[in-house]
């Protein structure tokens, strides 16, 4: 057990293992993306009440899935990082958050732009959206924190901090706002709180939520080896898998 | 360290002593600098004089939004003092004597909070009433007004605190700091708000107020281990 | 197939500025950030080659 935690830690060989998965992940990101899409947005039938504005649910939903589920992966590798001093989690970490915040942008621009049609007005204080957003200033201030420090290490530890602060807070914050939005506004119509929805509505809706977590691994995978080529530019294994490409082009050249 | 009972007893009797010992230091501090404890205060005042005169004297339209005003400024201010929380004792050096105490982290920086609510929450709470005359507010809402943000505030410095511990270290981490805190307030704003709106609409303030004590035993429960961390962040960094 | 035409489908029944503009921002935003791992990464490789390059010539010289 032990063992295998010190390997999964060692960056070098993540680096080798998510080379392999990586291309797994991506293949699966595309053809569900694909799929997800041509049957939203094409096959998919109309909603009766909202009409072809309903299809915007197809990159809304998944977007503010993932982008509560990478607050909650990120916080869960702060935690990682925090007490088993695992390297990898805390770079994983921090690539994670600028998707994060991304995905809550998408999820929030995309509600505003529904509520064109279904309630008139670019932004209401819906629950959902309202939450969204707080989530939002959640990322930018994890990405902030990590930005003020100087010392890597401490900037590690400091947003490890904070994420894990911000995902014990995130249900006490979706309740709240849940419970305030009901007492203000009785009985209006929320976006996709839909009792009932057809299988040919949802089946291509799972598999838009699939693909932009396949998506969301993928991209995670390939931005921490980069973070680790960063941060360990000068270790000999680096250096050793470089230089070998430098001297098979060299070799090239002259030949 | 050969006989590891004695340093054990020395230890618990010791915690009590060096909590009190921090309070008094704290409280006598900051009674010397008057002036940060009523900074907020006039802070607060201000605030609430700016929106009859931004939006309408009117005493009616002020009445309906007084709650929510009133527990805005309230969390500003209290938002204000949070910066110079361990800022001083991190310039001169005694946040690492605290460190390197034997008691736990946890609890003395409970005890220095603890100060900063006395000095900050607290006042803010007492005097939120007399801003609420003067924004009209509906009789028999005043003492839940008070009681609302003396537990609220309670909940909003334990939680300042972390932001405070995790900012003390950078050299401009104030606007750093509410940018941090402000979205972890909200549930304290959201139930605060609510149960001064509810004591003006006649309604039950029981559940408003349980679940704001409910948020002060939760953060009270685990923010000391998140200052701790983050103060040993700040000072070892 | 809900649309009948490929005019139909464009148009969205009316709704195309809404639907095109969420599903174009979202788009965008996933091509954007997948092409900036990918720069992102080719840089880093290039810069540690170039180094490892510079370094292996330094010692050449020396020799």
């Amino acid at each position: 057990m032990w063992a295998f935690i010190h390997k999964l830690g060692s960056p070098k060989w993540f680096y080798g293992i998510s080379a392999k998965l990586q291309p797994w992940f991506w293949a699966a990101a595309v053809l569900l993306l694909v799929t997800g899409s041509l049957w939203g947005l094409a096959f998919a039938p109309a909603d009766y009440q909202q009409g072809n504005s309903f299809r915007i649910i197809y990159v809304h939903v998944p977007a503010a899935f993932l982008a509560q589920s990478i607050f909650i992966s990120m916080a869960v590798s702060g935690l990682v990082f925090m007490v088993w001093k695992i390297k990898v989690a805390d770079m994983a970490a921090a690539v994670m958050a600028p998707l994060g915040a991304a995905m809550t942008f998408v999820a929030l621009f995309s509600g505003a732009v529904w509520g064109v049609p279904t309630w008139g007005t670019w932004w209401m204080w819906d629950a959902r959206l309202t939450s969204m957003l707080i989530l939002l200033f959640l990322y930018l201030g994890v990405i902030a924190l990590r930005g003020a420090f100087t010392s890597r290490d401490s900037a590690s530890r400091a947003a490890s901090v904070l994420a894990m602060v911000g995902v014990i807070n995130i249900p006490i914050i979706k309740y709240s706002v849940d419970w305030w939005y009901t007492l203000h506004q009785p009985a209006s119509f929320t976006l996709t709180s839909r009792p009932t929805m057809p299988t040919e509505m949802w089946l291509p809706l799972v598999i838009m939520v699939l693909g932009f977590y396949s998506f969301f691994i993928a991209l995670t995978l390939m931005r921490t080896r980069s973070e680790i080529l960063r941060r360990e530019s000068s270790k000999r294994w680096v250096q050793e898998l470089v230089n070998g490409q430098v001297v098979n082009a060299q070799a090239e050249e002259t030949r | 360290m050969d006989a590891p009972s004695v340093p054990l007893l020395e230890h618990q009797g010791g915690l009590m002593i060096a909590v009190k010992a921090t309070l008094v230091r704290d409280l006598t501090l900051l009674l010397r600098r008057r002036g940060e404890v009523l900074n907020p205060l006039v802070f607060f005042a201000l605030v609430i004089t700016l929106f009859p005169i931004a939006i309408s004297p009117d005493p009616e339209l002020l009445a309906t939004i007084a709650p929510g005003l009133l527990w805005v400024a309230a969390l500003l201010a209290a938002l204000l003092s949070l910066d110079s929380l361990f800022r001083s004792d991190y310039d001169d050096g005694s946040l690492e004597q605290l460190l390197l105490a034997p008691q736990p982290l946890a609890a003395l920086s409970v005890a220095k909070v603890a100060v900063h609510w006395l000095l900050a929450g607290l006042p803010l709470a007492l005097m939120a009433p007399l801003l609420g005359i003067m924004l009209a507010l509906p009789a028999g809402s005043y003492a839940v007004l008070a009681l609302s943000l003396a537990l609220g505030t309670a909940s909003l410095s334990l939680i300042g605190a972390i932001g405070a511990a995790l900012t003390v270290g950078l050299a401009r981490g104030g606007v750093l700091l509410s940018l941090l805190v402000l979205p972890l307030y909200i549930p304290v704003l959201i139930f605060g708000a609510g149960a001064v709106q509810a004591a003006i609409l006649g309604d039950g303030v029981s559940a408003h107020l349980a679940i704001l004590g409910a948020l002060l035993a939760a953060s009270l429960m685990l923010a000391p281990w998140a200052i701790a961390a983050s103060l040993r962040i700040s000072i070892n960094g | 197939m809900a649309f009948a035409s490929f005019s139909e489908f464009l148009a969205m029944g009316g709704h195309a500025p809404y639907v095109w503009s969420a599903w174009g921002v979202t788009a965008l935003l996933l091509v954007a950030t997948v092409w900036h791992a990918r720069v992102e990464q080719r840089q880093l490789l290039n810069g540690i080659k170039r180094r490892a390059r510079r370094a292996n010539s330094l010692r050449g010289n020396a020799q």
